[in-house]
């Protein structure tokens, strides 16, 4: 087990250097091999004023003189190392993980990350949650109610949650709850350490909506899986044996159908922490998302860089997770 | 049977809530309506709605996005210009006034107005007593001069903002800034003889000096606390208010600057006690919070989004509407060196042919603003009102339009291409409402699009690219960089503006009258002269007919019925005026 978990955290740290290689190539390079000159890279950071000294002064500080692989080096080693800036009158220490300065406002970027996962975070693991419980519950409660209304029913809801789109739910919910009959008086994001029930409060709306899309997919999920699993041999045989119906379901059923859950789930989850970009944007929450695509609007490559690295990161990371928690749930998988 | 109905009440509970949705923002609005809900519509542009002296309270603002910065030496947004007074007091300020009042330049950190020598080249203030940074400080004038050098001078850290002092200042093109010129003098020509007097020797007359100097540039910095890209994480306030909390990109909160001496600043009343600024909220949710009565003014000025505008302009929240002029004018350039518009009829066929109010209509109607008949907008000092080439209801006279066509030898018209920023929706529909116009007079039009972050870098801005390509017409906007003819159109028009990439002079107009017309005014002590010259250049601009105006441009703003001393500020391209703004709340 432990030897598997090494293997699976080196190869993760191998895949987020590609990505980072990848990424950086995509942004630095991909430019110049267009035949983007440094200069006229430079000039998208100089503001309104365009003077030929402001872009030399731009160009130099931003290190596009440099050759691509020196810039990449660079970057690299400022993740590890940190690196030193001169934005001012007197260089400043940028400490590790340094992932550089915006190209824009010149401030460190890890620190900006630092204040928005959290706002990312909690919205995705509250929405996971909701989902989780509702979109399981409902599955199983339609394979076993099979073209009863009760099915119908959960099955045309679902079916809407993943066809709305989420600035359509998000706005409709913010329109009645904040606006028509306000319950709550603002969805700004409280941060938990400062008061969680606050924390939990604000944040009940995104949550919700962001789950009514989510949960609906899962809801479709276990309802295929439950209904394949529930016609195997061995459900039959486990009731022939005089198990009790709930337990049949549960710890038969249900357990065999949570293999895939949990796959789609790690993915899902991991990939939401970085891009939940809708919800965030409805409902004004400050995240990476929102973040990143200010970033991307600002051709602000070092943000974009950061962003992208740590979403990779999540994603990584919760599948390796998943894979964990497969030995746990099936009984089959085993790490040897 | 069943699932039919099952069907049909979900059905409704999702129309329910659509309908709903359609209405919401209503909820908190009425509740407050007896507390100036009595305003009426556009009340806010010649007077000061709800009126009140009372102290307290707190100011909630909010932005549907980011702006350059809030450091008031690298920000270039006319909204920072006018939020920053309220912790970085300048040289001198615009008078916080309704109507044509708040144009005139009053004295802020300084006694009185600059003092020019007789050729406008040298100009000298001289700083009130009793100034104190937040810290308790004594500010001085070397902290003003040390804020003009890192603003103007120190591009690698600071690039947002304009560079007119560096453009102005003798040996402003030599000196290489603060962070690199550790010299004690600094900038030569900035001097500061004591730690109340400042002095600028400029390397040409420039009569409108006074209107740099409300620039948040000339608001003091002490040296010791800068550090560069940082600093906007930790201003030193010089005004009323401080920075209590800063989040970059996120939010900020401002609350009362105990070392502030209202005795020292006759113009700032300070009533609320808390300012928040909220930034990245969507724009929907702020205009239905404004409507809730949750918020007391959307930061950016620009005013409501395009589908909250329906929602505002009757019923019950339109008397606490504001429709204000922007100051800025949205117009079509005609280059002079792209055939045929190196003819001058062929320039005036388009001018006789276009219907504007048609293109007017296109970009959403009377509330985006009125026909413009001349490039300086109303609100601009310096607007002569006229009209070169007037036609029945701003509609067109083809019989004209191909007089002049016949005059420029293309009696059936030509075939030219227009181009348009492809993510400003209103400007593509003004496009193609311009493309069915000017078809009427033979006159075909290819529309080609291109995105605004690079319009002026890559394209528009570029001649190399403009004449390769052709693009003999281009829409384009322009608003004052400070509220006078020479602010607004030295940019646009003088022939030292058109630049190998980055201009904005897109019709490559330059003309030596013109260019002289600029250069003699702007050396003119006498602001009346200077006031009814700009208005002269914009009849020769006209003459010239290669600039098409086409809309003066207007915010539709809405006042909360919680929001006190309401007034916009034509200073500050038609928004409120956030020095005076207060709030009941």
């Amino acid at each position: 087990m432990a030897a598997y978990i090494i293997r699976r955290v080196f190869g993760a740290v191998v895949l987020l250097l590609v990505v980072s290689a990848v990424t950086f190539a995509i942004f630095f390079l991909v430019p110049r091999l267009g035949g983007q000159t440094a200069t006229q890279l430079a000039t998208q950071y100089v503001g309104k004023d365009a003077n030929p000294e402001s872009i030399a002064a731009i160009k130099k500080n931003l290190g596009f003189d440099q050759p691509i692989y020196i810039q990449y080096w660079d970057y690299i080693k400022g993740l590890f190392v940190g690196a030193d800036y001169k934005f001012g009158p007197d260089a400043t220490h940028c400490s590790a993980p340094c992932f550089g300065y915006s190209f824009k406002s010149h401030v460190e970027v890890w620190p900006q990350l630092t204040q928005r996962i959290p706002v990312s975070f909690s919205l995705a693991v509250g929405a996971a949650v909701i989902w989780l419980i509702f979109g399981v519950t409902t599955g199983v409660i339609s394979a076993l109610r099979k073209g009863k209304p009760v099915d119908r029913l959960a099955m045309f809801i679902a079916l809407a949650g993943v066809s709305l789109p989420i600035f359509f739910t998000g706005q409709v919910i913010n329109a009645l709850f904040v606006y028509q009959w306000p319950v709550w008086d603002s969805t700004d994001y409280v941060p938990f350490t400062q008061n969680p029930a606050d924390w939990a409060w604000h944040l009940l709306l995104p949550w919700i909506s962001l789950a009514f899309l989510f949960s609906a997919t899962y809801a479709r999920l276990t309802r295929a899986g439950m209904l394949e699993t529930m016609g195997e041999d061995y459900i039959r045989t486990a009731r022939a044996k005089g198990l009790r119906e709930s337990t049949v379901v549960a710890k038969h059923g249900l357990r065999s159908t949570l293999t895939p859950i949990v796959t789609i789930f790690g993915m899902d989850f991991g990939t939401l922490v970085g891009t939940a970009v809708l919800t965030e944007t409805v409902f004004s929450l400050q995240g990476i998302g929102a973040y990143s695509i200010q970033a991307i609007r600002d051709n602000d490559l070092p943000i974009v860089m950061a962003v992208t690295l740590v979403a990779a990161f999540f994603i990584v990371f919760c599948n390796l997770l998943v894979d964990l928690v497969y030995a746990a749930i099936d009984p089959r998988v085993r790490y040897s | 049977m069943k699932t039919r109905r099952v069907t049909a009440a979900v059905a409704t509970v999702i129309a329910l809530s659509l309908g709903a949705a359609a209405c919401g923002g209503g909820g908190g609005g009425g509740n407050n309506s007896s507390n100036g809900g009595n305003a009426k519509k556009d009340a806010a542009l010649d007077s000061i709605v709800n009126a009140s002296s009372k102290k307290g309270g707190t100011v909630n603002l909010e932005d549907s996005d980011v702006p350059d910065s809030l450091d008031p030496g690298n920000t270039y947004y006319g909204f920072v210009q006018n939020f920053s007074r309220l912790y970085a007091r300048t040289l001198v300020t615009f008078k916080p006034a309704a109507g044509k009042d708040g144009l005139t330049v009053v004295p802020d950190l300084a006694e009185s107005l600059g003092k020019a020598s007789a050729d406008a080249k040298t100009w000298t203030y001289h700083l009130r007593s009793g100034l104190k940074f937040e810290d308790g400080t004594p500010i001085t004038s070397k902290d003003v001069k040390y804020a003009i050098e890192r603003s103007n001078f120190a591009p690698e850290a600071l690039s947002n903002g304009p560079t007119y002092f560096k453009a102005y200042l003798e040996g402003g093109d030599k000196y290489k800034g603060p962070y690199k010129d550790k010299s004690p003098d600094g900038l030569k020509s900035i001097e500061t003889p004591d730690d109340q007097t400042i002095v600028f020797h400029l390397a040409k007359p420039f009569a409108d000096f006074d209107y740099l100097a409300t620039f948040s540039q000339t608001a003091p910095v002490p040296a010791a606390k800068d550090d560069g890209a940082k600093y906007v994480q930790h201003i030193v306030s010089s005004g009323p208010y401080k920075f209590q909390s800063y989040e970059e990109g996120a939010s900020a909160s401002l609350v009362r600057n105990p070392n502030w001496d209202p005795k020292s600043d006759p113009i700032r009343k300070a009533l609320p006690d808390k300012i928040n600024v909220k930034f990245k909220v969507n724009g929907v949710t702020i205009d239905n919070n404004l409507m809730a009565d949750k918020t007391t003014a959307d930061i950016a000025g620009a005013g409501v989004q395009p589908q909250t505008q329906p929602r505002i302009l009757s019923g019950k929240y339109s008397k606490q509407t504001d429709n204000s002029y922007a100051g800025a004018t949205g117009y079509m350039a005609l280059n002079v060196n792209v055939a045929p518009f190196n003819n001058e009829h062929c320039r005036k066929a388009v001018q006789w042919a276009l219907d504007k109010q048609s293109v007017l209509d296109a970009m959403g109607g009377s509330p985006k603003g009125d026909v413009a008949t001349t490039l300086l907008p109303p609100s601009v000092n310096g607007y002569t009102k006229f009209d070169t080439y007037p036609t029945q209801g701003n509609k067109g006279d083809a019989a004209k339009a191909k007089e002049e066509l016949k005059a420029c030898g293309q009696p059936n018209g030509f075939s030219t291409t227009l181009t348009a920023r492809s993510d400003r929706a209103s400007e593509v529909a003004a496009a193609t409402a311009i493309q069915n116009s000017l078809k009427t007079v033979g006159i075909k039009v290819d529309i080609k699009q291109y995105p605004s972050g690079k319009y002026f870098s890559n394209f528009a801005g570029v001649p190399s690219y403009v004449h390769q390509h052709k693009l003999g017409m281009m829409m384009m906007a322009w608003g004052a960089d400070w509220p006078t003819g020479y602010g607004f159109l030295d940019q646009i028009i003088d022939g030292s503006a058109i630049k190998p990439s980055g201009g904005n002079n897109l019709m490559e107009l330059n003309d030596p009258k013109i260019n002289k017309a600029l250069s003699d005014a702007i050396a003119n002590t006498d602001s009346a002269a200077r006031t009814k010259a700009w208005g002269d250049i914009d009849k020769m601009v006209m003459d010239n007919a290669s600039v098409v105006p086409l809309v003066y441009r207007k915010n539709l703003l809405i006042r909360p019925t919680s929001a006190t001393n309401v007034t916009v500020t034509q200073a500050y391209l038609g928004m409120y005026d956030y020095t005076l703004l207060s709030s009941s709340k």
